[in-house]
Parts: C-alpha cells; sequence; structure tokens
C-alpha cells in the first residue's frame, strides 16, 4: 500500500519535471492530465479498506474532469489560437529543470519540518504537494503564453489538491465539490478569454499585452 | 581491497562479447528497416581486418596521437575490472572504487579528444568540443545517480552496490531504482554515441559527434578504438543490466545466463530506440541530459532525506 501511494508521488514529481523541461504545449497539456489521472488514483488508493462513495465519487469525479475535460478545452483553445510550442519563455528549459530540482530539495526540506496535524498517509506527501504547488507558480510567472500559465495554474491546484486528498483523511464533499467546480469554471473561462485574445491580436504571449496601456 | 581471481575471466569474456552486442543491435535496426542487415559476427571479421593493415601518421601528429587508442582501451579495460558483472564480485573491488570509475572513463575519453586535437583538423577539434561538452553534463547524471545506490545499498563499492541489489531491493525502494536505472540508461546512449545524441552511421562531418574525432586513425590503431569503443558500451549496459535484472541465486550458471540475457535484451532495447527516435537537434542534447541528471539527483534526495 505504502509503496503504490509512493509511486503514484514520484510519478506526480516526475510530471512536473516533464511540464518545466518542455516546450511542446500538446506535452504539457498531455502531462497535466496525466497528473489528473494519477491524483484521482492517489486518493483512491490513501484511503484504507474499501473506498466509501464519497471518495469513489471525488476520485472518479476528479480524473474526468482533470484527465479528460480540461484537457480537451485546452486542446481546443490551442487549436484556435494556433499555438505549438512556447517560443521564448522568460526562463528557458535547461534552467527551469534545475530550478525545479533545487525546488524539489526545498520542498523536501520544508515538509521534513512542517508535521501535519493527525499524521500524514506517507512522509513523502508533504514535500511532494509543496513542490507541485512551486512548479506551478513558477510555470505561472516563467512562461508567457497564456495557455501554459492555464497549465500553470491547474498544476497549483493539483498541488492544494495532494494535500487535501493524501494529507487529511476527510475534507467535507460540499466543499471539494466547490473547489472542483470552481476550477472548472476558471478554466472554462480562461479558454475562451484566449480565444478572444488570440483573435484579437494573433498571438496570446502576455507580456507584449502590456503595451497596450497608454 | 579485495582481489577475485576467478572474475577475472569476465574480462577475456566482455573483449570476446562485447563486438557481439553491437553485432545485435545493428540486426535489430536491420530488421526494423526491413533489411537483412550485415551478419552478427561481422564486427569480429571487420576487427581482424584491420588490425591485419598497417597505419599511416600524418606529419602534423605526436606521440599523443599514437597514445590516443592505447590509453583510451587500457583505462578502459581497468574500469571493467571495477564492475561487477554476472551477480559476482568484480575482479577489484574497494571502498570508493565508484569514483575511480567514473574517471576511468573520463580518461579514455580525454586520450580521444586529446589524440584528435593533435591532428590539428578543424572538424576533429569541432567533434572533441561537443564530445566534451555532453560528457561534463552526463557525468553529474553518472555519479549523482551511483551515489543515490550507494546510499541506498549502504556501500561505497560498485560490487557491493550492485551485488545487494535482489527483488527485495526493487520492493522496498523501487522508485528510487527505476530513476536511477532511467538515468543511467540514458547516460549510457549519450556515452556510446547513440541515437538520440548521435549517429554512429552518419557519413557527414558536421553532424558527427564521437565518430569525427577518429577520422584520422587507421589500421591498428582504429582496431584499437573500435575495441574500446565496443567495451564501453559493454561496461556501461553491464551497469544498466546489473540494476534492471536483480538476479542473484548464487549458482554462477543461472546468474551469467541471467545476466548475458540481460545483456541480449539491452541491445535490442537500444536498436529499437534507435530505429524509432530521430536525432536530437544538437542544442536540444543538453537539455536531456540535464534532465537525466534531474533524475538522479531526484534519486539521491529521496534516498537521502
Amino acid at each position: 500500500m505504502a509503496s503504490w501511494i509512493d509511486s503514484a508521488l514520484v510519478l506526480l514529481i516526475l510530471t512536473n519535471l516533464m511540464l518545466l523541461g518542455s516546450s511542446r504545449i500538446r506535452t504539457c497539456i498531455r502531462a497535466v492530465a496525466a497528473q489528473g489521472i494519477v491524483l484521482g488514483l492517489l486518493a483512491l488508493v490513501a484511503h484504507r479498506g474499501a473506498p466509501s462513495l464519497h471518495t469513489l465519487l471525488l476520485a472518479v469525479g476528479g480524473m474526468g474532469l482533470k484527465g479528460l475535460l480540461f484537457p480537451w478545452l485546452l486542446f481546443r483553445a490551442r487549436r484556435e489560437a494556433n499555438v505549438r510550442r512556447e517560443p521564448r519563455p522568460f526562463v528557458g528549459y535547461q534552467a527551469s529543470i534545475v530550478a525545479g530540482t533545487v525546488a524539489m530539495g526545498v520542498s523536501l526540506w520544508l515538509g521534513a519540518r512542517l508535521p501535519l496535524p493527525g499524521g500524514v498517509i506517507s512522509p513523502l506527501v508533504v514535500p511532494a504537494a509543496l513542490f507541485t504547488i512551486l512548479c506551478g507558480l513558477f510555470l505561472m510567472v516563467s512562461r508567457k503564453t497564456a495557455l501554459m500559465q492555464v497549465v500553470g495554474y491547474l498544476v497549483l491546484e493539483n498541488g492544494i489538491y495532494v494535500f487535501g486528498a493524501a494529507g487529511v483523511q476527510e475534507a467535507p464533499l460540499l466543499v471539494e465539490l466547490g473547489v472542483l467546480l470552481d476550477v472548472f469554471v476558471a478554466v472554462f473561462v480562461m479558454g475562451i478569454t484566449i480565444f478572444h485574445i488570440s483573435r484579437q491580436f494573433d498571438h496570446i504571449e502576455t507580456d507584449r499585452l502590456a503595451d497596450l496601456k497608454e | 581491497m579485495s582481489v577475485h581471481a576467478v572474475s577475472f575471466l569476465s574480462l577475456p569474456a566482455a573483449l570476446l562479447l562485447a563486438p557481439l552486442l553491437a553485432g545485435i543491435v545493428n540486426r535489430t535496426k536491420a530488421f526494423f528497416a526491413g533489411r537483412t542487415g550485415q551478419p552478427l559476427l561481422q564486427r569480429y571479421h571487420d576487427l581482424a581486418k584491420l588490425f591485419r593493415k598497417g597505419t599511416v601518421y600524418s606529419r602534423t601528429t605526436t606521440w599523443v596521437f599514437r597514445a590516443g587508442p592505447v590509453v583510451g582501451l587500457a583505462a578502459l579495460l581497468a574500469a571493467m575490472a571495477l564492475v561487477p558483472v554476472a551477480g559476482g564480485p568484480a575482479s577489484l573491488a574497494f571502498s570508493g572504487d565508484l569514483v575511480l570509475f567514473a574517471y576511468l572513463l573520463g580518461l579514455a575519453r580525454f586520450a580521444t579528444v586529446l589524440a584528435a586535437l593533435d591532428t590539428g583538423s578543424s572538424f576533429e577539434g569541432m567533434g572533441a568540443s561537443r564530445e566534451v561538452q555532453f560528457a561534463a553534463l552526463a557525468e553529474p547524471a553518472l555519479l549523482l545517480g551511483l551515489a543515490a545506490i550507494a546510499r541506498e545499498t549502504g556501500s561505497l563499492s560498485l560490487s557491493g552496490m550492485l551485488g545487494t541489489i535482489t527483488g527485495g531491493a526493487w520492493a522496498s525502494a523501487g522508485p528510487v531504482l527505476a530513476l536511477v536505472a532511467a538515468a543511467l540508461l540514458v547516460v549510457f546512449l549519450a556515452e556510446n554515441a547513440r541515437i538520440p545524441f548521435d549517429d554512429p552511421t552518419t557519413h557527414l562531418e558536421l553532424t558527427m559527434v564521437h565518430e569525427v574525432m577518429v577520422l584520422d586513425h587507421g589500421g591498428p590503431d582504429l582496431a584499437l578504438i573500435e575495441t574500446a569503443s565496443a567495451l564501453k558500451l559493454w561496461i556501461l549496459g553491464s551497469l544498466v543490466v546489473g540494476i534492471l535484472v536483480p538476479v542473484r541465486t548464487g549458482r554462477p550458471w543461472l546468474d551469467a545466463g541471467a545476466f548475458l540475457a540481460g545483456m541480449a535484451a539491452l541491445g535490442v532495447i537500444t536498436g529499437i530506440v534507435e530505429s524509432s527516435m530521430a536525432r536530437l537537434r544538437l542544442s536540444a542534447v543538453p537539455q536531456l541530459l540535464v534532465g537525466a541528471g534531474a533524475l538522479s539527483a531526484l534519486a539521491l534526495m529521496l534516498v537521502l532525506w
């Protein structure tokens, strides 16, 4: 049981590194979809014994939303905006991977000093969650295309979800459903916004939008 | 330091079998391309032909050029003596020999690079510069990965490290071993100048990395270099197989059989990678190597913490 949870968390960390190192937007969307699936499986194996209806519902709903619906929305936005790769990020890909390795070290150091009340199912949970949050933040500030910033936002949300799914045993159903709904609306609105930006300006690079303000 | 006389048999065995591994890679590539391909033993014929030839030396070269192939092969033979094969101990083992192992590989590369620079050819200088750049990025991946395994198994010698990796170790520390194995596989492909890092069959000097450095060698010198490169494929391959095939029954024949089957499988996998992937752009190569280094660093952090 514990080794399955650890393997899932290592997979999560690997998808983060992949997101940091890949310039193709298609690969990044697939990686974030894989993260959604891994998180759903994590929520299923995290609970000892047979999963209750509550966890089953949340895990399957989360997997469907993050593994299928969001990637579909993002792929659609990518096709309409017609961008294949992130051309010139603020931080290069090799530097991003090195920064990711450093962030992993910081997360492990911080995770050892951050005991959660009630204990956690695996000592790797807190570092993996922190690392995912840091990666999401890093992606949002270091990439220029709006699509990659949405991906970064999703990664950030995934990191917070790891705390919820694996750290705290039982969160109220209503709260978790509310969070999922919020994320869904956010991605939906951002997809539409990206479409409008690309139709107006022929590109979705956010740093050049600053030129507009007079 | 411990010396195992029986394990010295692995040295002639490696010299004898290493060209066969390259043959397996070639046959796999031929199969995927729909060709018959060269015979499995073609490498041996090539080597025999080269050893019978005479040598020609350019007047601009010095003794450095002549020493290059010899030093390269000698360093790799010494490195082979440190690598345990088939579950048994290596012929030479002492605490910390993994550092010596890494730098014997470095010494072999240094000798080849010096010999290439000694010719004064601009192409060879370019190849040498690329080779050293990639090697500088592959070395952290190798050393950090070995450090992770050393910490996991509590031993600082390659024999102790690979000897204790069994099925039980995979069950308890599977993620760490898988990360290191993936990183070492990338190092294996990069150090041996295989696709996606370098195309061993390319004939265009501008795109060559490793092959361009040996353009001016001929005859027995080239044979020594070919033997050394086959041996390097074997050495790094036996590291990867030592991690991925945790068969340590204690019965020599069974262990040796599993090891040889693992090496053949590695040759087939290399052939499949070469058939199914294109070569990376030169600017994308460091990225993959840094990625391998990140995997090794992650494995080390998981073990340390």
